[in-house]
């Protein structure tokens, strides 16, 4: 087949039917396994639709899992841009949560809404400051990020055990986890707010986060397209060599990217301290460091792309557990395996139909255009 | 007598709304060497890669010795006695000449008789032709010349009776030249018919007997080329008459603006690539670097820029030290400083071929006023300044936000020289100004150039195309193995003279 002339192809194709079609051809293998499973496919996606739309804490728990997961889609496709491929979104989102406890721990003196504030600059910082040391290590001694940062998720992992269990215990109890942080101090949950309007409904962990999950959207939007920083990120990201000629340097914007990035994972911590455990538990990170960079590629690393594919992956989160609950047969590691296969369509196998689409599209409205 | 071997009846091929070649018709007589002609993007290599089975006709039939053929892989082709030499070689560096050549073509699982008889075959070839090659020699050890005989050879071996050249002077000395055409020419007069694709007049008028001549995808002549002159041929390719030889005022060189003082400059594989370089350009003059590709051009000019580090030496900028081997300036403090740099390889460094062309157009010159401001790029001021400079360069298309690998070579090379040139630098560096661009643009960034020297600006122009130096500069500099091996007045100087000097003859 010839290629296609890539300028030729509308932006609606390659960026909206392309998706959706790895996304269909996802959701028929994972009919599939399901069928194979014993149950019934339709049966199965009403329930994901009813648990994740169909009562309003269960909505509540969708955009919980997607504030979680714009995090971390964010943060991978920051240091995308740059040509980067930051796995350590999970250690990243560890320590970032260990900086927003520290933080609010130690400054409860102040009113609560600069805490809040200098809470989320300590995930910032704490994020950052451990994406540093591997953007660090890539810039000077080109030490592959992928490398690094999948073995900093383990040491941030072992450091916070050894915290845990060790150093910020709550000793009043044996379990890894910390003291809770004062009540005043916890962020105001979705639960708060039905109650300020007089509508009862049960828990669900959403919370003011999902607001800080959208700041942070506009705010990477803002940086890769409309600053200097950004513009220099994607010259190095795209062209090295060209960066070098240009003035730029690459050892900088390495640095700049990896921390923005991992800062960005931090936040994750910020949702899950002061919004839904308020206080430090082993393992709180529980895979969306990893689940992000699957929202991301899926979303193309821009906002726009990351916001819903978030909140699809949110759908999943929600709506998979509400099926493991009701089908005997469907295991809580079946909707792993489904995500699985989202991620291989969207993520892997993302150009296996992108070629045929795309001439399928350009062809028919070359015809269009010539009658 | 004369037998048409090759007859191409009403090509046509598009990529999508591009119609590379319209209704072409050619026809190539046996035993004879033919030129095929024309700007870039005129068809020629699309035309040339449908022959050679790379590509299918969307219509068109194509006859090999009068019988009709269908081409569906290169390896129809070379059934029917077709072999193509193209620009890039396609050879694996760490092989020899003859597991090169029968590459593919092995015949047995191992070697023995049929390696044997391979190699008799080969040198017979050789012989033949007068091809000189070891076949026992590594690829990585040839020079380019060489390797080109290697691809002439492998053509040769699996039966080649039409040979098609694709620009294959490109890369080679004046020396090596002359030695292609004398094996070419054997070749014709062994009976092989020879197709040459080239945007070098030169070139056709030197060696062929026939010339085609393309333009935006349809053929618009055919002509003995006895019967023809350079002049009549340029103005075929482009459709109108071009001056080939440029209208260049006398050079009013002032005080010396930029000058290297014993430079030596290392490769990043440790290499000593520059080898106690003195030069001094004035303001005014172009000073021309001519030299094969590969002997230190590439990173003279990246240390100039403040790309490369300096080993040992100085640069002088206006008379102030601007690098040595302890302190000095990076690119952007360069920039600043009156310096601006057209890289050799648009696409490696001087363009970030994914970004828009607005992005481009203002690449390294991002954060000055008004393209950002505090940080916040200006996107209403860089569309404008991008429409402005657009236009003022002639960049077709003229929109700043298509992707920038979306424009021609030719275009991309002038959204560089554009938004270097728009800062009306004291010092400019080019390097390959015209490196893939067609005649219409060449004539044009020429012009540029010449400009800017009126101005009082120092231009250093490295250009492996001898006649590009030649009418452009006003003194010459040859650079061979790292070392300035002549500088010469532009007025008495052959390029014979140069070109035994780039072959370091003496």
């Amino acid at each position: 087949m010839a290629p296609v002339d890539k300028s030729k192809i509308p932006w609606w194709v390659s960026n909206l039917i392309v998706p959706l079609v790895n996304l269909t051809l996802a959701l028929l293998v994972s009919g599939l396994f399901i069928f194979i499973a014993g149950e019934n496919p339709y049966e199965a996606v009403r329930l994901i639709i009813y648990g994740s739309f169909g009562y309003i804490e269960g909505f509540a728990y969708t955009l919980y899992y997607t504030t979680n997961f714009v995090f971390t889609g964010l943060a991978f496709a920051v240091a995308f841009h740059c040509r980067l491929f930051n796995i350590g979104g999970e250690g990243q989102a560890y320590i970032g949560g260990l900086g927003v406890f520290l933080v609010a721990i130690n400054f409860s003196f102040l009113p609560v809404p600069i805490i809040w504030l200098l809470s989320i600059a300590g995930a910032v910082v704490f994020g950052a400051a451990w994406a540093f040391i591997p953007a660090y290590l890539q810039a000077t001694r080109g030490s592959h990020v992928v490398i690094t940062t999948i073995m900093f998720n383990f040491i941030a992992a072992s450091l916070m055990v050894f915290l845990l269990v060790d150093v910020i215990r709550d000793t009043a109890q044996m379990g890894p986890h910390t003291v809770a942080l004062p009540k005043e101090q916890w962020f105001p949950s979705f639960k708060d707010f039905a109650a300020l309007l007089g509508i009862k409904i049960r828990y669900s962990p959403l919370n003011i986060s999902f607001l800080l999950a959208i700041a942070a959207s506009v705010f990477v939007w803002f940086l890769v397209w409309k600053t200097r920083w950004g513009y220099e990120m994607r010259a190095v990201g795209h062209n090295t060599q060209a960066a070098i000629y240009a003035g730029i340097s690459p050892y900088k914007n390495i640095i700049i990217a990896m921390c923005i990035s991992g800062g960005l994972a931090g936040l994750l911590g910020v949702n899950e301290i002061l919004g839904v455990h308020h206080k430090i538990v082993a393992g709180f990170p529980a895979g969306y460091g990893f689940t992000g960079i699957a929202v991301a590629l899926m979303g193309r690393n821009h906002p726009i792309g990351i916001f819903p594919a978030a909140f699809l992956f949110g759908i999943l989160y929600q709506g998979g557990s509400e099926v493991t609950f009701d089908m005997p047969n469907i295991t809580r590691y079946m909707f792993v395996a489904v995500q699985g296969v989202i991620i291989l369509f969207s993520g892997a196998l993302e150009n296996l139909f992108r070629p045929q689409i795309e001439s399928f599209f350009v062809n028919r409205l070359n015809i269009k255009a010539s009658a | 007598m004369v037998s048409p071997i090759l007859e191409l009846t009403n090509i046509n091929k598009s990529f999508g709304h591009v119609h590379a070649n319209k209704n072409i018709n050619l026809t190539i007589n046996k035993g004879t060497i033919h030129g095929i002609i024309g700007e870039n993007g005129a068809g020629k290599s699309t035309l040339m890669s449908i022959v050679f089975g790379l590509y299918q006709a969307n219509s068109g039939t194509i006859k090999v010795n009068g019988k009709e053929i269908n081409l569906r892989s290169p390896k129809d082709s070379i059934i029917n006695g077709i072999g193509m030499v193209h620009q890039h070689f396609m050879l694996v560096e760490n092989f020899t000449v003859l597991e090169n050549i029968i590459l593919g073509f092995e015949g047995e699982l191992v070697f023995g008789k049929n390696l044997e008889k391979a190699k008799k075959d080969l040198k017979d070839l050789c012989d033949t032709y007068k091809l000189n090659i070891d076949l026992n020699s590594t690829i990585s050890d040839l020079s380019v010349g060489f390797r080109q005989r290697v691809e002439i050879l492998k053509s040769l071996y699996r039966g080649a009776e039409i040979l098609i050249l694709d620009e294959p002077t490109g890369v080679l000395t004046p020396q090596e030249v002359d030695e292609l055409f004398k094996i070419l020419r054997s070749l014709k007069e062994e009976g092989k018919t020879i197709v040459l694709i080239t945007h070098k007049l030169i070139e056709i008028m030197d060696l062929t007997s026939e010339v085609s001549v393309m333009r935006q995808g349809e053929m618009v002549g055919h002509t003995k080329t006895e019967n023809t002159n350079k002049e009549q041929l340029a103005e075929m390719m482009v459709g109108r008459s071009v001056l080939l030889r440029l209208d260049k005022s006398e050079v009013k060189a002032g005080g010396v603006l930029f000058s290297v003082k014993n430079l030596t400059v290392k490769d990043d594989l440790d290499v000593t690539r520059v080898k106690n370089v003195d030069l001094e350009i004035r303001s005014g003059e172009i000073l021309g670097l001519a030299g094969v590709t590969g002997n230190g051009q590439t990173e003279l000019l990246e240390a100039l820029s403040g790309i490369r580090k300096v080993e040992s030496g100085e640069i002088y900028l206006e008379g102030k030290k601007v690098s040595d081997s302890q302190n000095f300036l990076d690119p952007r403090e360069l920039k600043d400083k009156g310096l601006a740099h057209v890289p050799e390889d648009r696409q490696r460094m001087g363009l970030v071929t994914d970004f828009k062309a607005y992005e481009n157009l203002i690449f390294g010159y991002h954060d000055q006023q008004p393209f950002s401001k505090s940080s916040v790029l200006n996107h209403r001021d860089i569309i404008s300044h991008s429409k402005k400079i657009m236009e003022e360069y002639d960049v077709r298309p003229q929109s700043p936000n298509l992707i920038t690998s979306n424009f021609s070579g030719g275009n991309q090379q002038k959204i560089i020289l554009s938004r270097e040139l728009n800062e009306n630098p004291k010092v400019l560096l080019v390097g390959q100004p015209t490196r893939g661009v067609d005649i219409g643009a060449i004539e044009f960034i020429h012009q540029r150039l010449i400009d800017m020297r009126d101005r009082g600006a120092a231009i250093l122009l490295v250009s492996v195309e001898l006649d590009e130096v030649l009418s452009l500069s006003d003194r010459i500099a040859v650079m061979f193995d790292g070392k300035i091996v002549g500088e010469k007045d532009n007025k008495n100087v052959t390029d014979r003279e140069l070109g035994l000097l780039m072959a370091g003859v003496v």
